[in-house]
């Protein structure tokens, strides 16, 4: 009934292929963005803002860039953390460089610089493919962390080693740094996910994303139909280590305020990764749904206690927390293999016919 | 510059011996724990395709448990007894809780599946045990503590006696179970279901046993690790960060080959300790160590894809 498609007819081939072909789902999009540009800036408080909002966005953005490359083009990666350092430390080189660069310019240049070290590094996937691939990623990931700590040039040699964000200022507002306020931050972080999402939205949708799709279904067929696979494998790392730069310099400038090497460690990685597996491989929104469970998490495991009036030590939530996730990946793994993402097909399929299923 | 990189070093060695073969020495035992690792992931790879990242936690797991038995007053050799025992435990639940319901699902899958099982024995273990480092029960399980210092070339090279211990174990272990996998029934099929599940499941091989057995002989190989690093270094959960270090020499040696995985890892345990001292810290400010092993392992395999001993790869449409 809410969710009936029948009467949308589609008299043309490029109706048939829009973005929205059921008007529900742009309605409901509508609905979602509503809330995400208007209602929560509105209603949200300072935590939410912080502990919230700001991470799921960001997190959902890294965890796409990883999609198109694990889940559109099928190479496993387990380095994502290091190109999200790659961005963050490229544009702080650039704020620091050239101060009068705009934030988000400087935001959307430092992808660029993580992309070309995602293609260095994608080269033996040229050669090397499944788990070998895999372990092959994570030499960049070690590297490149030892790097971030060695190179001092990149940290302006200064004493501490970490990278502290400056106050940046745009249009008389400051948009990164100490006086920067939420929900100016949450605002630019969530026009830079927008248009991102929409570019890899459309991106996966055309040429380059169907050749990303036949080179993950079977490379060799797809070789076979003409599709060059040293180039949609290179474009996928670049693409994707974009996207993950990207979301790297909004980790660093919009949310965390200073870095350390150590950040960009590999639990981070692997908690991007478990975003984009929970949520759904191959799927934009399934970044979404993952990144919102795997961020909120926490923090509703840190609150229920309170709430129960349990007396539980911040150390012992932290252990319950690990374990929790540690289960619930392996029950969301055990109930849906193909993530949250499809989930949400299903119950759109019984929501078209609902209630009458016959 | 040239000089530095060539020249030097081989200098350096050549003028102390004996302090490069102490480095060799100390690169001999760490590259041994690397291949005792590789072994495990080697093994349930092999049997079951599952690339199974919680290795290095079990490691640490049966090392705590081995050392939290002993604490609440158990007698070492006793503690043993139940820490495999626990193992055998969490072999069964893992095929139970996890591997059963995800059979026949793509490899990635379950490489995630067994990251759940990482982060739930961190959880699980840490509420247990505590998070700080706890001190291997070396002398309680008759572990020789001093060490052996011999002068070869009028130098100095001192090896320790529980290194000595864990490279003759590590060295019975894989003997063991080469022995195990090449004449007995179990280890027969145990290949059988590598080489083909279903070919194997249609003889009579019963997929669960062999899973559960595959298991708890990683979980015996974990213990053996465990003790040999804890020995050395302490019992904490930063012991899991040497599991990563089993990555690079399965990717040298090859997924699927025991004998790649143990020369593998003594390689690679050799060379980084080499690359470190006569390279790493003189030209590039050290601790080249945490990625040194798998920036060489990416090497090799450009040119060998599939590692020095694994299974060749052959494509088929």
């Amino acid at each position: 009934m809410l969710y009936r498609t029948a009467g949308q007819f589609k008299t043309s081939y490029k109706s048939d292929m829009a973005l929205f072909p059921v008007r529900q789902d742009a309605v409901l999009l509508m609905v979602i963005l509503g809330f995400a540009w208007v209602v929560f800036p509105l209603t949200a408080s300072e935590f939410a803002f912080q502990t919230l909002l700001i991470p799921i966005l960001i997190y959902a953005l890294a965890a796409q860039g990883l999609n198109i490359l694990t889940g559109y083009a099928g190479q496993l990666s387990l380095g994502t953390a290091a190109f999200m350092g790659v961005g963050a430390y490229a544009c702080y080189k650039l704020v620091t460089l050239f101060p009068w660069m705009n934030p988000i310019v400087a935001i959307l240049l430092s992808g660029i610089f993580s992309a070309g070290v995602g293609v260095a590094f994608g080269i033996p996937s040229l050669r090397i493919k499944g788990f070998y691939l895999a372990i092959a990623t994570l030499a960049a990931q070690f590297f490149l962390v030892w790097l971030f700590e060695k190179w001092g040039w990149l940290y302006n040699y200064n004493a501490s080693g970490a990278i502290q964000v400056p106050n940046l200022e745009m249009f008389g507002h400051y948009v990164a740094g100490p006086q920067a306020s939420s929900i100016t931050q949450y605002y630019v972080v969530l026009a830079v996910v927008t248009l991102m999402t929409v570019l890899c939205i459309n991106l996966t949708r055309g040429t380059l994303g169907r050749s990303w799709k036949a080179t993950r279904d079977m490379d060799i067929a797809a070789e076979l139909i003409g599709i060059n696979l040293m180039r949609s494998k290179l474009t996928a790392f670049a693409v994707s280590s974009y996207v993950v730069g990207v979301a790297g310099a909004l980790f660093v400038f919009m949310w965390r305020g200073a870095a350390e090497p150590n950040l960009f460690d590999i639990p981070l990685s692997f908690r991007i990764l478990f975003i984009a597996i929970i949520g759904g491989l191959g799927s934009i929104l399934g970044n979404y749904l993952g990144a919102i469970l795997i961020v909120g998490l926490p923090v509703v495991l840190g609150t229920v206690p309170q709430a129960l009036g349990l007396p539980v030590s911040s150390a012992m939530v932290e252990h319950l927390n690990i374990m929790i996730v540690g289960a619930l990946i392996v029950f969301f793994l055990i109930i849906e293999p193909h993530g949250l993402a499809r989930l949400w097909a299903l119950i759109r399929e019984k929501l078209i016919i609902w209630p009458f299923p016959h | 510059m040239l000089n530095d990189i060539f020249i030097q070093p081989f200098a350096d060695m050549f003028g102390a011996p004996d302090f490069l073969l102490q480095v060799l020495w100390e690169g001999l035992v760490s590259g041994i724990l690397y291949a005792l690792i590789a072994l495990g992931f080697v093994l349930i790879f092999r049997s079951s395709r599952i690339f199974n990242f919680a290795q290095g936690i079990m490691v640490v797991f049966a090392a705590l448990t081995l050392v939290g038995l002993h604490a609440m007053g158990i007698p070492a050799w006793i503690s043993v007894a139940l820490t495999l025992a626990v193992m055998f435990v969490l072999a069964v639940s893992i095929e139970r809780v996890v591997l059963r319901p995800l059979v026949g699902q793509p490899d990635i899958i379950l490489f995630m599946a067994t990251i759940g099982i990482t982060l739930f024995l961190i959880g699980f273990g840490e509420i247990i045990f505590g998070g700080e480092n706890k001190v291997m029960i070396t002398e309680e399980l008759g572990i020789p503590t001093d060490s052996v210092v011999l002068e070869p070339w009028g130098g100095l090279l001192i090896l320790e006696q529980k290194d000595i211990t864990a490279v003759v174990v590590a060295g019975l272990l894989v003997v063991a179970l080469l022995l195990f996998l090449g004449k007995t029934r179990m280890g027969r099929a145990i290949r059988a279901l590598g080489d083909d599940h279903q070919a194997a499941l249609s003889v009579g091989i019963s997929l669960q046993t062999i899973w559960v057995l595959v298991w708890f002989i990683a979980g015996i190989i974990a213990l053996v690790t465990g003790i040999a690093w804890g020995a050395r270094a302490g019992v904490s959960f930063a012991l899991e960060v040497i599991a990563y270090k089993a990555l690079p020499v399965l990717m040298l040696g090859g997924l699927e080959s025991i004998t790649g995985a143990i020369i593998g890892g003594l390689m690679i345990g050799m060379l980084e300790k080499l690359f470190e001292i006569y390279w790493g810290q003189p030209l590039m400010g050290g601790n080249t160590e945490t990625w040194f092993a798998f920036v060489l392992a990416l090497i090799v395999l450009l040119f060998r894809p599939q590692g020095l001993f694994g299974e060749r790869i052959i494509e088929r449409v």
